[in-house]
């Protein structure tokens, strides 16, 4: 029994050495890799290679309009669609995949990460009657080079029961302010992902003007303790918070919440349910006065593309003014192709999504990367990271 | 070929053991400790701030994070302490329910009981906890059936994590309990009857001390499978468990996760070793 015991401890040892051995192993050949804005533009775009594979957002790759590129350019498309930009990210790393229709709060990650190439705009010919309030911006162009083509923009809206919440209300106030969000106690639905504490920072740029805040998503040390702390007094009023829009759409017809954040998808599918919900802004032509958070997508290719040619047909064809229009119309969504409005079915569409009011989108603030640099040059604001962290410790 | 081969293997009863083990080993030693071994590096390495890269090298500051940031201390507690409240739970519930099955019903019946135990287990994990979460909204069926009453449901919370939990996971303690009381010969209580034994002398001093190390390997289920669970309390509240913030920092702070992903390695250690003292292992 006691050379049996003795024999098992020694085994024992053996396998935790090896296992050391292996780990000492890992960590030494550890090097880290960071090649910044890895590839290069392409110069011609040839022939096709026949197939492509791309990351997309629910909604953005769909068969009426994946057919007949198909069939025009003989590239087969294989989509993956991504729940959130961080999967976005992980997928693009993976390496096997052409092209991405990154939001703004992935696309600083996948170029300084060496994820993406360049795009050689001149090879897109669909760029040049973009809108031009979408070219150059600091989600999609980085020191002057093109990353992407943009694909199209929305804000994140305010959505509210009509039967519980009254008045209308008009700012965020109602689900920011610790007063007035009191009023809604347990029933407010709010955005579970750490990008939400730029929507308190848009509330306080406006109602605490001596915080200096310039950009959402540039926010110093003070800045940001304040967007935080707000969010901490809001913990408390909060019914839920939603991460996949199945969780929202099934609170807001269970009745149990009847105020919150909300983007098109939601809204939509709770008004063609017949529930009694509104929302800002498209709908109803204003955006709480506050302005609000949005996003802006581009289409990116990576480093790695295996189908180069392939990517570039597709993101020409994505912003061609037909499919443009399609895509826009079907995911609810303004058009980035200028184009793009003579063709939506409904002929009223780019109006009521305000598609071509440069005003109206200066105060839509888009998803971006928190980084260390602010756009003034110090960098001492918060990064992604720290993001991450303070919205663990306000959900608590 | 094949005669060679066979000639090779004749009367090497090591190479034929090594050559049947290696596969499984391999997988074992490579895929799974190895996998095992990556997550306990990666937790010293830190990430680039600017870049989001993850820089390799030895550093403490995520477990530094991990003691002095108080809410993480808040979240372990949460998350340990609903694993064993859903533990104890199952155990309550399960205990009579076993012990019908195996002392009591008729073979039908033990078999339509059986049935009726693992049902639950072939329809999907999610299904169920939405299932759950429309039955506990404010418009659900057990505000609907409460109302009439003056009461109001738990809605969503830890309250609501807990029932869940408990739902889930009870099959997992019937059995192992059920096949514990399984063993245990008929005329062992028979006996302690025939001595002036009643009933809860008997539970007390024959059954149980039989049947603890089942109760104990089914609570090793129990505890571990709401230890590492994320979706559950994703969806049934807003309170954060362990998983939640592995899987929020998974894609921008891998090494941050890593760290976190420590915390039930060694609470469900310190527990085996436990469970081991209890004898929960003597009969596997």
């Amino acid at each position: 029994m006691r050379t049996q015991d003795a024999h098992s401890t020694r085994t024992a040892w053996l396998v935790v050495a090896g296992l050391l051995a292996f780990m000492l192993a890992l960590a030494g050949c550890g090097s880290s890799s960071s090649n910044n804005g890895g590839g290069e533009e392409l110069k011609k775009v040839g022939k096709g290679e026949g197939q492509v594979n791309l990351i997309s957002w629910a909604g953005y790759v769909e068969k009426p309009w994946v057919k007949p590129f198909e069939e025009k350019t003989g590239c087969k498309v294989n989509n993956k669609v991504a729940g959130t930009s961080d999967e976005m990210v992980n997928l693009m790393r993976s390496g096997q995949y052409d092209g991405v229709s990154a939001s703004g709060n992935a696309t600083e990650r996948l170029v300084d990460g060496g994820d993406v190439a360049p795009v050689n705009v001149s090879l897109v010919p669909n760029y040049k009657t973009i809108f031009s309030d979408l070219k150059n911006q600091p989600y999609n162009t980085f020191e002057g080079v093109h990353y992407g083509i943009p694909h199209g923009r929305g804000a994140n809206l305010l959505m509210w029961n009509t039967e519980a919440v009254k008045p209308a209300p008009r700012s965020w106030s109602v689900i920011l302010n610790p007063k007035e969000a009191a009023k809604y106690k347990g029933k407010i639905s709010v955005y579970d992902d750490p990008i939400y504490i730029a929507d308190a920072a848009v509330y306080l740029k406006v109602h605490e003007p001596k915080l200096g805040i310039e950009n959402p998503y540039e926010l110093n040390e003070e800045q940001f303790e304040a967007a935080v702390s707000l969010l901490k007094e809001q913990r408390p009023n909060v019914g839920e918070y939603w991460g996949d829009a199945a969780k929202q759409i099934s609170a807001f017809a269970g009745g149990d919440d009847a105020v919150g954040t909300t983007w098109q998808y939601q809204y939509f599918e709770l008004k063609g349910a017949g529930k009694p919900v509104a929302a800002s802004p498209a709908s109803q032509g204003f955006l709480p006065e506050e302005g609000a958070t949005g996003w802006s997508d581009t289409w990116m290719i990576s480093s790695e593309a295996a189908h180069p040619n392939c990517m570039y047909m597709w993101m020409n064809w994505i912003v061609s003014p037909k499919v443009n229009a399609e895509v826009a119309e079907f995911f609810g969504e303004a058009p980035a192709q200028t184009l793009a409005c003579e063709h939506t079915e409904n002929p009223s569409f780019c109006k009521e999504y305000h598609a071509e009011e440069p005003g109206f989108w200066k105060r839509v603030y888009y998803w971006q990367t928190p980084v260390s640099e602010c756009g003034n040059g110090s960098s001492d604001c918060k990064n992604y990271n720290d993001w991450v962290k303070a919205w663990t410790s306000i959900k608590g | 070929m094949s005669r060679r081969l066979a000639n090779l293997f004749h009367g090497r009863p090591r190479l034929q053991v090594g050559a049947l083990l290696a596969g499984p080993i391999g997988w074992l030693v490579v895929g799974y400790l190895g996998s095992l071994a990556v997550l306990l590096i990666a937790a010293f390495w830190t990430v680039d701030p600017l870049s989001g890269e993850v820089v390799r090298g030895l550093s403490f500051e995520n477990l530094e994070t991990l003691v002095n940031e108080p809410v993480y201390r808040t979240i372990i507690g949460r998350t340990v302490a609903i694993a064993a409240l859903v533990t104890v739970t199952d155990a309550v519930l399960a205990f009579p329910i076993a012990f019908y099955m195996a002392k009591v019903a008729s073979r039908r019946g033990k078999a339509i009981l059986v049935v009726a135990v693992l049902l639950p287990l072939w329809s999907s994990y999610l299904v169920k906890v939405y299932s759950w979460r429309t039955m506990l909204s404010a418009d659900g069926v057990i505000n609907w059936a409460l109302n009439p009453l003056g009461l109001h449901g738990p809605g969503y919370g830890n309250v609501a994590v807990w029932l869940v939990m408990s739902y889930l996971w009870l099959p997992y303690m019937i059995l192992p309990i059920y096949a514990g009381l399984e063993r245990i010969p008929g005329s062992l209580i028979s006996a302690s009857e025939d001595l002036g034994a009643g009933p809860f002398t008997t539970f007390r001093r024959v059954i149980l001390p039989l049947v603890f190390p089942a109760v104990v390997a089914g609570s090793i289920f129990t505890f571990a499978l709401t230890l590492g669970d994320y979706i559950t309390p994703r969806l049934v509240s807003n309170n954060q468990f362990i998983g939640n913030v592995i899987f929020n920092n998974i894609s921008n702070n891998l090494p941050f996760a890593s760290a976190l992903a420590l915390v039930p390695i060694v609470v469900m250690v310190a527990y085996l070793l436990v469970a081991r003292r209890l004898g929960a292992f003597e009969h596997i």
